[in-house]
């Protein structure tokens, strides 16, 4: 594979390209899925190509191709410089990269079992028992669950010297309990809604989910939401389980940071961000509890976020985001670093695959733990909503104002959860929201969360990012929002 | 078998296109050979999918191309059937051991599942309408064409002191599909996609247009249009959230209706987590909407075939607001006791199909008059981030942006600071006053369909946002 990436840089070399970088990658992918007791989607795949960025004439240029031959190659690199020469017909200045070193390494994500060495028998009778598990409780209209495993390799080499190979091991697993009854629908998932919970680690994060005694839970909660009372629409003290934290996190913190964002470029279909960079060190982003990092490295966990070298073939580092409630850093890469005057990019380049040009991305946006245990953040809560498993989540297009709803909400009443709430939701802007988080529990509570679906960049790639989170409390949130039209 | 990657070789160059497609005849001697390689192999039926694409996108932002890619690939998608049981494995690598390798991973999924009793043998030999949807010069869309229409869209930017964004993208793409029973099926179509965001400030909107067919529409007048409405945004006043009368424009109606289409298969009603569970046949929609599913109609895009190799029909889905059939594939037909439709998924899967080309009847306004005959409401340019709130009452919330104006007394009276929404699409298409004629519309959130501009009474918006 060195050979082909060699050969690629060589041919933009002599077509006129001034810099190049080269990800040739292999990705293999399982899918399990059941629904209702049966199987449903069983199918694996592969994809192996390379795709080359350039820049000639100070613009970029970026061509992929699946024909791994000398000419296939070098057909894509001279492509990729066509199209650099082309993009410089509509230039307004060059590209300015940060330095960087070059690195010769090899790296790969720890994992304890191979998900794809396990057999297919024993990952199908896990989901099929869990899933009747979930089907034996009255009420209960549809069940599903899902597997997925993929393994990536990747090779990276820059006309700067760097060829580093990575392997990164995903696991990914859920399971949901749907009930129809009387008009309304309900539904119930474990660990986490949309796939459940994914990350960097082979098959013991599917053994480590007990997925046997939750099925039972989720689903007599599903049929119980029918029959428990409507959340109230209200202005009032909300605590948030870590999986709807995570995903706040990524919505209202993750996002408005990228500074591809900032400046524009995704101003015509992600959106731009309200942190400008006038921001930076001055924005009151969060109370001072309130800390929040990019961390790619291993030492943060295995995350989705987590590898060695970021796409662009800068090391995995760690970010102040938010620090005692101010704002800190953006994510940058080599092309953008200069301009929030840092002398070398925050690593944090992905992309999806060979045939995808590398954005910046969130690698593991994480709320660092507090000092509460749970049930003291329980038992200190005179009157408060308790919301978990996100249901439907949306933000405006600088990531001002949100609203997110959740499958189950429990009121808190004198220190105590005393009843179970349906169609939970409340709504904010950002920066008032933060800076109205009082409490976040400890590391005993903390999860590092998958998000393996965030979509960016055009054409579209879906990458997964990590975010680690535990229970907090929030006040004087508006509650009760998505609902208050019915 | 000859490789594929051979078979390309003579398109490789150092220009900027994309790359040429196979041709017919080399798809169906890949499908080919996996059929005779599937016959020395348990496999006792196997069907073989082929897709390629071969596409280029420039995107620019800050009045400048910033990223400008192209991409080409293939891949191999087989099944097969063993004892009862079905299994998907698919590759990119198109030489003879690959393609076996592949063959044998879907075997190998297939054995490790219980027998499905459902699972039906696959369809024979089929016949399908023609569909010509490949136009060359979409095809031939060089990047230095693609950069000289941006350069002319950012010039007029900078010309009114505003900054734009955008891509403007083109490319090819096929599939063909084979089995073991003799059916072959295959489709070819081009793709052309121009969109541009304007910002002025801290105002902005948007234009966008895509076709099979790159003349359809022209980059400069979107940018025109994109310019003038970002100039209008300028100075959005807030307003109080609540009810409203509202005039959405067809990128508007498309993402908040594409949110229906999977509640029209069979298999969401047999899963009951359709919000037509109930609801068939009774009069759930004001009498002016009507939609159907059509690949057939002249502005749709898409293979005449689905996914398990049947012609597709087009369905009348609902009639004067009266939900009347659903699509079906073939074991929810069985299922069902009915006649498949032809919007069935690759099999194995779990959610069985959809109608994938929706068609809305229009009506005869348009926005003009659609502005002029209201005393006082808002027009939508285009709404984001939408999502399920309710799945039953098919409650959505999500965002306007980019253009949202304040109408008075029949005319556009100032821009007015972006809503969140929360409202049922169903609500929403009993309270709709008036509509435009059905337009190709493409937006963010849903996939392409024909759709009109609506005026609706009564939406509700819940918050305000900052901007």
């Amino acid at each position: 594979m060195w050979d082909l990436c060699t050969n690629a840089l060589d041919t933009a070399k002599l077509r006129g390209a001034t810099y190049g970088d080269v990800r040739a990658m292999h990705l293999r992918q399982r899918d399990l899925t059941t629904k209702n007791g049966q199987v449903g989607t069983l199918s694996q795949s592969e994809s192996i190509g390379l795709g080359i960025r350039v820049l000639a004439n100070g613009a970029w240029g970026f061509a992929s191709t699946d024909r791994l031959t000398r000419e296939g190659v070098a057909a894509c690199a001279a492509q990729a410089v066509s199209i650099a020469k082309a993009s410089a017909l509509a230039k307004r200045s060059e590209v300015v990269m940060a330095q960087e070193k070059a690195y010769v390494d090899s790296w790969q994500s720890p994992f304890r079992k191979d998900p794809f060495e396990i057999p297919l028998e024993t990952q199908l009778a896990l989901l099929l028992a869990a899933d009747a598990e979930m089907r034996r409780v009255k009420g209960v209209t549809l069940t599903e669950t899902d597997m997925q495993f993929r393994k990536i390799d990747s090779w990276f080499a820059s006309s700067i010297g760097s060829r580093i190979h990575q392997r990164k091991v995903i696991s990914g697993c859920g399971i949901a309990a749907t009930s129809f009854q009387k008009e309304e629908i309900q539904k119930r998932s474990y660990p986490n809604s949309f796939g459940g919970q994914h990350s960097l680690q082979g098959y013991e994060l599917v053994e480590s989910l007990d997925l046997l005694r939750n099925a039972p839970i989720i689903a007599e909660e599903a049929a119980a939401l029918h029959s428990a009372s409507q959340c109230p629409e209200k202005i009032g003290t909300l605590l948030l389980g870590s999986s709807q934290l995570g995903l706040q996190i990524h919505e209202s913190i993750g996002h408005p940071i990228e500074l591809d964002r900032v400046l524009g470029q995704e101003a015509n279909f992600a959106g731009t961000s309200f942190l400008t960079l006038d921001q930076l060190n001055k924005l009151k982003y969060a109370s001072n509890i309130v800390n929040v990092v990019a961390d790619a490295r291993l030492d943060h966990g295995q995350g989705l976020g987590t590898f060695a070298y970021d796409d662009e073939g800068v090391p995995a580092q760690c970010t102040d985001i938010i620090k005692n409630g101010q704002f800190r850093g953006y994510l940058s890469n080599r092309e953008t670093a200069h301009l929030v005057g840092l002398d070398r990019s925050s690593g944090t380049m992905r992309t999806e695959s060979w045939n995808r040009l590398p954005i910046i991305r969130m690698t593991n946006v994480s709320l660092l733990p507090g000092t509460w245990d749970y049930d003291d953040l329980i038992s200190d809560t005179h009157d408060g909503i308790l919301m978990e498993t996100n249901r439907s989540w949306s933000i405006d297009d600088r990531r001002y104002q949100f609203q997110f709803s959740t499958e189950i909400g429990w009121e808190i009443k004198g220190g105590k959860k005393v009843r179970m709430l349906k169609n939970p939701s409340y709504s904010g802007i950002t920066t008032e929201f933060w800076n109205s988080c009082d409490a976040i529990c400890k590391f005993d509570y903390w999860t590092l969360w998958g998000t393996p679906n965030c979509g960016k960049g055009q054409p579209m790639q879906t990458m997964g990012t990590g975010h680690g989170a535990s229970p907090a409390r929030f006040r004087n949130v508006r509650i009760g929002t998505a609902f208050s039209n019915q | 078998m000859k490789s594929a990657a051979k078979a390309k070789k003579a398109s490789a160059g150092a220009h900027a296109k994309a790359a040429e497609l196979l041709s017919e005849r080399e798809l169906r001697r890949i499908v080919d050979t996996v059929l005779r390689l599937a016959k020395s192999t348990a496999a006792e039926e196997t069907e073989v999918h082929v897709e390629e694409v071969a596409s280029a996108l420039t995107r620019f932002a800050n009045n400048a191309i910033h990223q400008n890619v192209a991409e080409h690939g293939l891949t191999v998608s087989i099944r097969t059937v063993a004892d009862g049981r079905t299994a998907r494995a698919t590759t990119n690598r198109i030489d003879e051991d690959s393609l076996r390798a592949a063959i044998e991973a879907s075997l190998s999924l297939a054995h490790s599942q219980p027998k499905d009793p459902r699972l039906l043998p696959m369809p024979a030999k089929q016949r399908y309408r023609s569909v010509n949807r490949f136009i060359k010069p979409t095809a031939a869309l060089s990047a230095e064409e693609r950069a000289l229409a941006v350069r002319r869209a950012c010039d007029l930017a900078v010309k009114t002191g505003q900054v734009a964004a955008g891509i403007y993208s083109n490319g090819q793409n096929q599939s063909a599909m084979g089995n073991s029973r003799g059916l072959f099926a295959a489709y070819r179509e081009t793709h052309s996609e121009f969109s541009i965001t304007v910002q002025e400030g801290s105002a902005a909107s948007w234009a966008k247009a895509n076709s099979a067919d790159v003349r359809a529409f022209d980059p400069q007048k979107l940018a025109a249009r994109a310019s003038e409405k970002a100039h209008l945004a300028v100075n959005a006043r807030e307003l109080p959230p609540g009810r409203y009368m509202v005039i959405l424009e067809p990128a508007a109606v498309l993402d908040l209706v594409g949110f229906l289409f999977y509640d029209f298969a069979a298999t969401a009603l047999q899963d009951k987590r359709s919000c037509l569970n109930d609801r068939m046949d009774k009069q759930l929609f004001g009498q002016n909407i009507t939609i159907s599913d059509d690949v057939y109609h002249p502005l749709q895009q898409g293979a005449p075939f689905d996914g398990e190799g049947l012609p597709r029909q087009r369905v009348q889905l609902v009639d004067r607001g009266i939900p009347k059939n659903l699509v079906y594939s073939r074991a929810a037909a069985k299922a069902a006791h009915k006649q498949p439709t032809g919007h069935g998924f690759a099999l194995p899967n779990e959610y069985g199909e959809a109608p994938m080309n929706l068609v809305f009847a229009g009506g005869d306004s348009s926005i003009d008059k659609m502005v002029a005959s209201t005393e006082r409401g808002l027009l939508v340019t285009r709404l984001w981030y939408i999502r399920e709130v309710d799945p039953y009452e098919k409650v959505m919330t999500g965002m306007t942006r980019d253009g949202l104006f304040l109408v008075e007394k029949g005319g556009v009276t100032g821009a007015v600071r972006n809503f969140r929404f929360n409202q049922s699409i169903i609500e929403m298409l009993k309270n709709v006053e008036l509509l435009g004629p059905a337009v190709r519309t493409t937006g963010e959130e849903a996939f392409e369909m024909i759709v009109p501009a609506m005026k609706v009474r009564d939406f509700y918006f819940s918050d305000v946002t900052k901007f």
